[in-house]
């Protein structure tokens, strides 16, 4: 009886984990490919990779994209992070709906409606103020922040409803003032959630190509807008070698996140220890004494 | 002194409140504010090509223009709704698919061993930190005429004649349903995790088989996770672009892919936030559905 579960529930999970990672493994497969027909088994070679190397269109974007997704997943947990701290913390107040609402829709509003509604109010501040002038950087970013800020402030929002308040009340109570309570007690403890959500930001921004396409202006052509109008006139081997080096460095960023996150949860075991071991020596003591 | 802190404190509220909320106002509230003005203008060759509502005609008069046209044209051609109700049901179709597969998945890793459950989840939401265009892509390479799944079937003697895959709603649906899947897992599995498994032992006890169990303990106290899950796929497939548009068949209907081409080959930005604000208007209803959902998934008002 038991037995058929296990099998079930092993079957099934083979069969899930299969579907989600036979596509990342054939990309990496035939981008050692020598042959240019993708599917079409040639030989080994690494030449696509070489071919990347020296393409400065791909180059370029990748850059440009990398520096985009820096600035707007930084600025997008500033604003997240406050976000999430009022909606978490700040009781109800006039308007909590409204915010609310505001934060968790770009989370499944479709793109295009996002990319047009960002790329209009660009044209008619640029009609009225004068800025932004043109479209390009400024723009990407401010709409990459609006995205991926509503990502964080869910991440943020849920780590914050998860902690126990006592200490920052206790802090309270003992005199520190609410910003001093944020950033020497909620901060350090909120630190690893802030910093997942700023690898989501980051990755959002990296991969966005929809509402970019839209506020993108002449000559800021990101990544995910040089690959897609590549991919659109077929599979072309350089686009699975990009996709390899992509998912290496996935790959290389969570084993380091997973081996730090394993050594944090060991050196908090050990201290947890040596403070009940602390606690235990100061009871005997008193008792001697 | 009291009083002053407590003010201090109070307006460093408001300021944190503010912040934020400005930027959404600003950046995400306002900008359909603008959509829905446009959606009534008429479209001109200029730049910015659409003609202004509001004109001031010579004697110091305001005048609104207010074209319906739009809307109209979005009716009579049928082209529009069309695409409008081909992609409700292909967001459907995905919807319920990525639910078959996920529920399973999600049960399976529910139920494990509390040690593997953190790493297969890890497992499940690693391709969503892979890029999501070339998680599409790779699906073109197995998918066509000479590609893996048609050289495979091929192989094992299943079709003698590889089988058109690409470019048929068959590959947009596997696409869709392939993409969102994590999205259709994570609130499932935070549903189940925290499920008690002493109601399960007090249905057996009380005479339950196991699969009745399941029926009429797990299903209906896991609805708030298939809501959720259901949400978070079917919005967003309304709209999706990207997917029909590498894997789809080039004629077929859907409204991200529409507005895509009036906003860009067509350049009628009138007719493109037409189309937007009736797509809004779609979803609305379900996107307060999954507000109220997520609100209180993360915990609502706090104290």
């Amino acid at each position: 009886m038991n037995q058929g579960r296990n099998l079930f529930r092993t079957l099934v999970l083979i069969l899930g984990f299969a579907f989600l990672y036979i596509p990342i493994v054939s990309l990496i497969v035939y981008s050692f490919n020598s042959s240019r027909l993708v599917t079409v088994w040639g030989g080994f070679s690494t030449k696509w990779y070489g071919a990347l190397l020296h393409n400065d269109q791909i180059l370029n974007a990748a850059f440009l994209s990398l520096k985009i997704a820096a600035i707007s997943a930084t600025l997008a947990v500033v604003l997240g992070t406050l976000a999430g701290l009022v909606l978490a913390r700040f009781g109800p107040f006039k308007g909590r709906t409204l915010l609310s609402g505001l934060t968790t829709a770009p989370l499944v509003m479709p793109e295009v409606i996002t990319g047009l509604s960002l790329l209009l109010l660009f044209v008619t501040m640029e009609q009225i103020i004068g800025w932004p002038a043109g479209r390009g950087m400024t723009t990407i970013v401010i709409s990459h922040i609006t995205l991926t800020m509503a990502f964080v402030t869910v991440v943020v929002q849920s780590r914050l409803s998860q902690m126990d308040d006592s200490l920052e009340e206790a802090a309270m109570d003992l005199g520190a003032r609410p910003h001093k309570v944020f950033f020497l007690i909620t901060l350090p403890i909120i630190a690893p959630a802030l910093m997942s959500g700023w690898l989501l930001a980051f990755t959002l921004s990296l991969d966005d190509l929809v509402i970019t396409s839209f506020v993108a202006g002449p000559g800021s052509s990101t990544l995910p807008m040089v690959i897609f109008s590549k991919v659109r006139l077929g599979v072309s081997p350089d686009i699975n070698a990009l996709a390899t080096i992509l998912v290496a460095i996935v790959a290389v960023g969570v084993a380091i996140t997973g081996i730090m996150m394993a050594r944090q949860q060991q050196q908090r075991e050990r201290d947890a220890q040596m403070a009940l071991a602390a606690n235990q020596q100061m009871i005997e003591s008193v008792k001697k004494g | 002194m009291k009083p002053l802190l407590k003010r201090l404190g109070l307006q460093g509220r408001t300021a944190v409140t503010a912040v934020p909320y400005l930027w959404l106002l600003l950046f995400f509230l306002i900008p359909f504010v603008i959509v829905l003005k446009i959606s009534f203008s008429t479209s001109q060759i200029a730049m910015p090509p659409y003609e202004p509502l509001l004109q001031w005609t010579g004697d110091k008069v305001m005048q609104i223009k207010l074209n319906l046209g739009n809307f109209a044209f979005l009716v009579e051609d049928d082209l529009y709704w069309k695409a409008y109700l081909n992609s409700i049901w292909v967001a459907s179709v995905s919807t319920f698919f990525c639910l078959l597969l996920g529920y399973p998945i999600a049960y399976a890793i529910a139920r494990s061993n509390p040690s593997a459950r953190n790493i297969l989840m890890l497992l499940i939401v690693l391709p969503f930190w892979t890029s999501f265009l070339l998680r599409v892509y790779a699906w073109i390479g197995i998918l066509k005429n000479n590609g893996l799944l048609n050289n495979f079937l091929l192989w094992i003697g299943a079709i003698e004649q590889p089988i058109q895959m690409l470019q048929t709603d068959f590959a947009v649906y596997v696409g869709i349903v392939y993409s969102y899947l994590p999205f259709m897992i994570l609130p499932l599995y935070a549903n189940l995790v925290k499920m008690d498994l002493t109601l399960l032992e007090a249905a057996a006890d009380l005479g339950c088989k196991p699969w009745q169990g399941f029926l009429k303990v797990t299903l209906p106290l896991s609805l708030p996770g298939i809501r959720a899950g259901c949400l978070l796929v079917f919005i967003p497939a309304v709209g999706e672009f990207v997917i029909p548009s590498l894997l789809g068949d080039p004629g077929m209907l859907m409204i991200g892919k529409v507005l895509w081409t009036e906003f860009f080959n067509n350049r009628d930005w009138p007719v493109a936030s037409a189309v937007a604000i009736v797509l809004l208007l779609f979803l609305v209803v379900p996107m307060m559905y999954f507000q109220r959902a997520q609100d209180a998934e993360a915990g609502g008002v706090h104290r």
